[in-house]
């Protein structure tokens, strides 16, 4: 290889209004909006792919894989509606078959509250004013609720000791957004009750058709891409954003928007030194979410199979278990089934198996320990499926696995983190400009902040405080409201 | 600008939220959420489109005064009194 090394910030500017450090879809959102704002935005992403998280791999054999693609709530159309473009929000479609096959019961459903509701009073014996008040507690969770009670706590308040009804209201979240049992419960009772408002929801596409429009809305807007550009680090003077390090070059921004992982932005990027200590306190008590396994199974061309669902929950565990979630040594297993509807004309499918999994469990593995459990990953995975999918492995023509290791050498987050931070993360993503002028973070934080609708929302949230910031930076710009 | 260019700013700018809802027979006295089906996201937008149309700033400790059409005209009408429509 004696290519030389492309220049991939020629032609940049030697200033900007804000950096976007990552493309996840929380930075891409938040760049997009900023830049709709009229504000000179750099996107710098080190991947050569943009989509962060929300991604896809293609392998021989005509062979596209989605790693994060099915199961959203429906607001996602909203936020593509107003954040992105009415034409990639019309792309949303709902996948009405979410299967569940565990030790304790097999049930099929549309993911919903009406559904739900029925499921719970037939199949579980539940009385309608219990499921009613449930849902009723659980949609009215905010953020000023008391923090001290645990969903374990609010399911044992509901439904003590039906440990089959914890495992049917839990399991999808667990997919959806690596929280537990003993995570706060309006962590749960906020993204449950996005899902419960109308289903779950993909896009009609594949992730690479989502990502390819988000590019060209970005680039209409004015948006500098740069992808294999690595932020190395942030200038900060006095407390102030003065610029980053891109690849080696320095560039000056009036504030930074950081995508990356919460803990590298601060400890990594910024540098500690910048922050007081009660800040860092606090930084050192978030935890890393986990992390998490994937087996990719592609169907041969030509080769079929049937409708067994769309997302299937399945767990060969006699109960729901956090900590036997996180083994090894796997029991559940969560499928996303992609069936030809999902990338229409292609008249393709592909099978993703996903479990959540610890980082250390892998990472501290020797190259061939590391070769071999992923090999026995992908064949156990295939022994699993085997039961809804009979004769699988002579429909299969390519396999593979993606470890956290995998998770950490692509988004670059500490331990492979797929989740984010835990809780308390959000709240010091939040104070973060308190304590640095024009310093941001947006990304999956705090459980509630995570999946594809709470980054991108979060961004959001994240860009008009940007914004303001900004253009509180020009005097006399703005009349501030006061009554 | 007058109070009923104000009530119809808040219109355009709820139009282009929530299209889908029919915001012509709002009720000025009624919260806005009661009526249409709007959420924090779509109030936080409400912030975002001020600021981007005329550099108004709503700290959030005053966001309760746009829960209804008849609190955003009270509340906007002093800061776009000296502004004309087109700005």
């Amino acid at each position: 290889m004696d290519k030389p090394q492309k220049d991939w910030l020629k032609g940049v500017l030697s200033a900007y209004d804000t950096v976007v450090i990552g493309s996840g879809l929380a930075g891409m959102t938040s760049a997009n909006l900023l830049a709709k704002m009229g504000h000179k935005v750099l996107l710098a992403e080190h991947h050569y792919n943009m989509g962060g998280m929300a991604t896809w791999f293609k392998r021989k054999g005509g062979h596209i894989m989605d790693i994060s693609l099915h199961g959203f709530p429906y607001g996602m159309i909203k936020t593509l509606r107003k954040y992105w473009t009415q034409d990639i929000s019309k792309r949303v479609i709902q996948l009405k078959n979410i299967r569940f096959d565990n030790p304790q019961f097999s049930v099929n459903t549309s993911f919903d509250k009406i559904d739900f509701t029925h499921i719970l009073r037939e199949r579980f014996g539940i009385l309608k004013e219990v499921v009613d008040e449930f849902f009723v507690t659980a949609r009215g969770m905010n953020f000023y609720d008391d923090l001290i009670m645990t969903t374990r706590e609010l399911f044992e308040k509901y439904f003590p000791g039906r440990t089959d009804v914890w495992r049917f209201l839990m399991e999808p979240i667990t997919y959806a957004n690596g929280s537990t049992l003993d995570d706060p419960a309006l962590t749960y009772g906020i993204v449950f009750s996005n899902f419960m408002d109308k289903g779950v929801f993909t896009y009609q596409g594949g992730t690479d058709h989502l990502i390819k429009e988000m590019k060209q809305e970005l680039l209409r807007n004015g948006v500098d891409i740069r992808t294999h550009c690595m932020v190395e680090k942030i200038y900060i003077e006095d407390k102030m954003v003065q610029g980053v390090r891109i690849n080696g070059q320095d560039i000056l921004c009036k504030s930074v928007l950081s995508n990356s992982n919460l803990l590298t932005t601060i400890e990594d990027l910024a540098g500690e030194e910048h922050f007081n200590s009660e800040f860092l306190e606090e930084v050192k008590k978030v935890r890393l979410n986990n992390s998490s396994c994937q087996v990719y199974m592609g169907i041969k061309k030509g080769e079929t199979i049937p409708h067994v669902g769309d997302l299937l929950f399945s767990s060969v565990a006699d109960e729901y278990c956090t900590e036997q979630i996180l083994n090894k040594d796997v029991t559940s297993r969560t499928f996303s089934f992609y069936y030809p509807e999902i990338r229409p004309g292609t008249n393709r499918y592909s099978i993703v198996s996903s479990t959540n999994a610890r980082y250390q469990d892998w990472a501290k593995l020797s190259e061939s320990q590391y070769k071999k459990d992923k090999h026995d990953l992908e064949q156990s995975t295939l022994d699993a499926l085997e039961k809804y999918v009979p004769g699988i492995r002579k429909k299969v023509d390519h396999i593979e696995a993606s470890t956290p290791k995998t998770f950490k050498r692509y988004t670059l987050h500490p331990s492979g983190t797929s989740f984010g931070t835990k809780f308390e993360g959000l709240k010091v993503s939040r104070d973060l400009p308190k304590q640095i002028n024009g310093l941001f973070h947006a990304g999956s934080v705090g459980i509630i902040m995570s999946g594809w609708l709470g980054a991108a929302n979060y961004g959001v949230i994240v860009a008009n405080e940007t914004d303001k910031f900004l253009r509180q930076l020009s005097p006399g710009l703005l009349v501030t409201a006061s009554v | 600008m007058t109070i009923e260019d104000v009530r119809q700013i808040i219109l355009n700018i709820l139009a282009d939220i929530a299209p889908d809802e029919d915001i012509s027979s709002i009720d000025d006295n009624t919260k806005l959420r009661d009526q249409i089906d709007l959420d924090s996201m779509d109030f936080l937008d409400i912030v975002m489109e001020l600021r981007k149309r005329f550099n108004i700033e709503v700290p959030e400790k005053d966001y309760e005064h746009l829960a209804t059409m008849a609190g955003c005209v009270s509340y906007l009408t002093p800061l776009l009194k000296d502004r004309s429509m087109a700005s």
